[in-house]
């Protein structure tokens, strides 16, 4: 738990401060997101709370403890910072970039080697192959698994991330996003998360800090934020088309059409016409004995089918896919990309869950709006 | 494989350079032009000139690298910001003082001989370790350092496993450009009588004998591409990445 206290920023030769009076409390193992535009306080706020910048005046406390009081190393040593990727260190491997904590902490080598390696698989990235390259030769967004891994590295139970996706493109940005929902819903940590965009944060946020000029403006969940914005300056901040940016907050897995049908690839077509025609779907899912998605059959294919052909003869391959973790906003602009009218959902990368109709999304949207 | 061929990128050059050495040395030892020339061009003697020179730059060289190497982290510290702006533009204006005004003057306060060059020398390569050391520092970008202070290094230790490994190479192209200039100095050390292979130089002019001249500024030359090559190796190996 995070807890602020009238925390106030107060540079010397400034006029005004830049975080002024700040009161907030962070729950244990929520994500808090510090939004707003960029010179409102944000970064200073994530900074003091490790003490990078120290307060003007105001206590912070961490897991109850006032950070006047503890030695800054050891507070820093207990909370993961993940910057924009330029924080990796260039001359170290990757290695030894996640090794950074435990190595100040003075793990023993088997257990500092064995905590890389379940960090790098967390993230993501094959062990023996990435732990002796350099920063320099991984993408934006392998560095930027690697900031998480180290940040992660020595089970902190706080997290302060200061717009860590910011840096790469948009589609790897969502990649990575999810996989931190992913990986946060097992962990649990207590996240501070500073973004500017405010997409970012309503799908990222437990609950939303709402920041202007130092100040705090609006703290509320991303539902509340959406539907009551407090003034002017937080409406125009999440802006016009607030119904789709709810789609954001939706995650596909908890909109799932209920009935989808499904047939084995041994499925005679005679079956699967029948199951076909029991269903409000047109298309018919072809999965394995581990429920793995091989393909799909369009209900126009079923029309004339004659008796030797199985399912495993007709299907076709998809590529409108999308992860369990995805929100309906991923879902619809796969929809839209694949010119599709329905999004398959996998859950853990390959068992199929599931789908998502655009005719079912257009359903919650009236049903919210109303 | 791979380090085998790089030492022998490395070192192959330096054989040569020391035969080509060896091999001025022979030559003119053979052929002094002269029985004056003959009584200075000999192995005894030309070889106690190069170990003169060789010791002169090298006491300098490690003396400049202990004091300005220190000195540059030290007012490259943020607390020292003033300092560091200071120190820099005084370094940058020093450098443009001859080297051989910067001889003649502490031979007025010194005297004569071997101690007086060498603190000259040393002085005067001070200035490229010292601007490139602070320069490194700097350029260490100030994210990465926040990073590791904000993950819980001590300054100590982001001083040691972050900002020096990452300014390592900027200041060993000091020490290199250091090192060089004072083998080209080091021949003037004769004018305050500390010897060297400036000797021979100087004395070949004087008495208008340009073996004596040649071998004098053939070796210093060889001296100086056999430094420069040496510390880029060495530059090569301690570069990050």
């Amino acid at each position: 738990m995070i807890r602020l206290e009238r925390v106030t920023k107060l540079y010397a030769g400034q006029k005004n401060p830049v975080v002024n009076e700040l009161t907030l409390e962070i729950p244990a193992g929520e994500v808090c997101i510090l939004l707003g535009p960029s010179g409102c306080g944000k970064t200073t706020t994530l900074k003091m709370i490790n003490r990078l910048v120290a307060p003007t005046s105001g206590e912070i406390y961490v897991n109850g403890q006032n950070t006047r009081e503890v030695d800054p190393i050891k507070l820093r040593l207990n909370i993961g910072y993940v910057i924009q990727e330029i924080g990796l260190f260039p001359h170290m491997t990757i290695a030894e970039n996640i090794a950074t904590v435990p190595r100040e902490k003075k793990w023993p080598r088997d257990k500092i080697r064995a905590c890389v390696h379940e960090m790098l698989r967390l993230v993501g990235l094959e062990p023996d192959l990435y732990s002796e390259r350099k920063p320099a030769t991984l993408s934006g967004g392998q560095r930027q698994r690697v900031g998480v891994a180290r940040a992660l590295a020595a089970d902190p139970s706080i997290l302060l991330m200061d717009e860590p996706f910011g840096a790469v493109d948009p589609i790897t940005r969502s990649h990575l996003q999810n996989e931190f929902l992913r990986i946060q819903e097992k962990m649990r940590k207590t996240v501070v998360f500073v973004t500017h965009d405010i997409d970012e944060a309503i799908k990222m946020g437990d609950k939303i800090a709402v920041m202007r000029e130092g100040k705090l403006v609006q703290y509320d969940s991303p539902e509340k934020l959406l539907s009551a914005p407090k003034d002017d300056f937080v409406e125009k901040l999440v802006g016009h088309n607030r119904t789709l940016k709810r789609l954001h907050l939706i995650q596909v897995k908890d909109v799932l059409h209920k009935e989808t049908p499904v047939v084995k690839p041994e499925s005679s077509l005679e079956d699967v016409a029948r199951i076909s025609s029991q269903s409000k779907i047109r298309a018919v899912f072809v999965v394995d004995q581990d429920r793995r998605l091989l393909g799909v059959i369009p209900s126009n294919k079923l029309n004339n089918w004659n008796g030797n052909e199985k399912a495993a003869d007709v299907f076709e391959p998809l590529q409108n896919i999308i992860e369990a973790k995805a929100t309906l906003n991923d879902a619809l602009s796969v929809m839209l990309g694949a010119g599709e009218w329905y999004v398959a959902v996998l859950n853990n990368g390959s068992e199929f869950a599931g789908i998502v109709t655009l005719g079912g999304l257009l359903e919650l949207v009236k049903e919210d709006a109303a | 494989m791979r380090l085998n061929k790089e030492w022998t990128k490395f070192s192959l050059p330096l054989f040569l350079l020391a035969g080509a050495g060896f091999l001025v040395i022979w030559y003119f030892v053979k052929n002094p032009g002269g029985a004056m020339a003959a009584r200075i061009l000999t192995y005894q003697h030309i070889g106690w000139l190069l170990a003169q020179h060789i010791l002169m730059v090298l006491i300098s060289s490690f003396m400049a690298i202990m004091t300005a190497v220190p000195l540059g982290i030290i007012v490259s510290r943020p607390r020292l910001r003033v300092a560091g702006v200071i120190i820099e533009n005084t370094v940058n204006i020093a450098q443009t003082v001859p080297s051989i005004a910067v001889l003649a003057l502490f031979f007025t306060f010194l005297g004569l001989g071997f101690s007086t060059a060498v603190f000259a020398l040393w002085l005067y390569s001070l200035l490229p370790v010292l601007r490139n050391t602070y320069a490194g520092m700097k350029l260490v970008p100030a994210e990465i350092v926040e990073a590791a202070k904000g993950m819980g290094m001590s300054p100590r230790r982001v001083l040691t496993r972050i900002e020096l490994p990452l300014a390592i190479p900027v200041i060993m192209a000091g020490i290199r450009t250091a090192v060089v200039i004072n083998v080209g100095t080091a021949t003037l050390a004769t004018f305050i009588g500390a010897g060297g292979l400036g000797h021979l130089i100087v004395t070949g002019i004087t008495v208008q004998r340009h073996e004596l001249l040649f071998t004098g500024s053939v070796l210093s030359a060889l001296l100086a591409i056999f430094c420069d090559h040496m510390l880029g190796g060495l530059e090569s190996l301690v570069r990050p990445g």
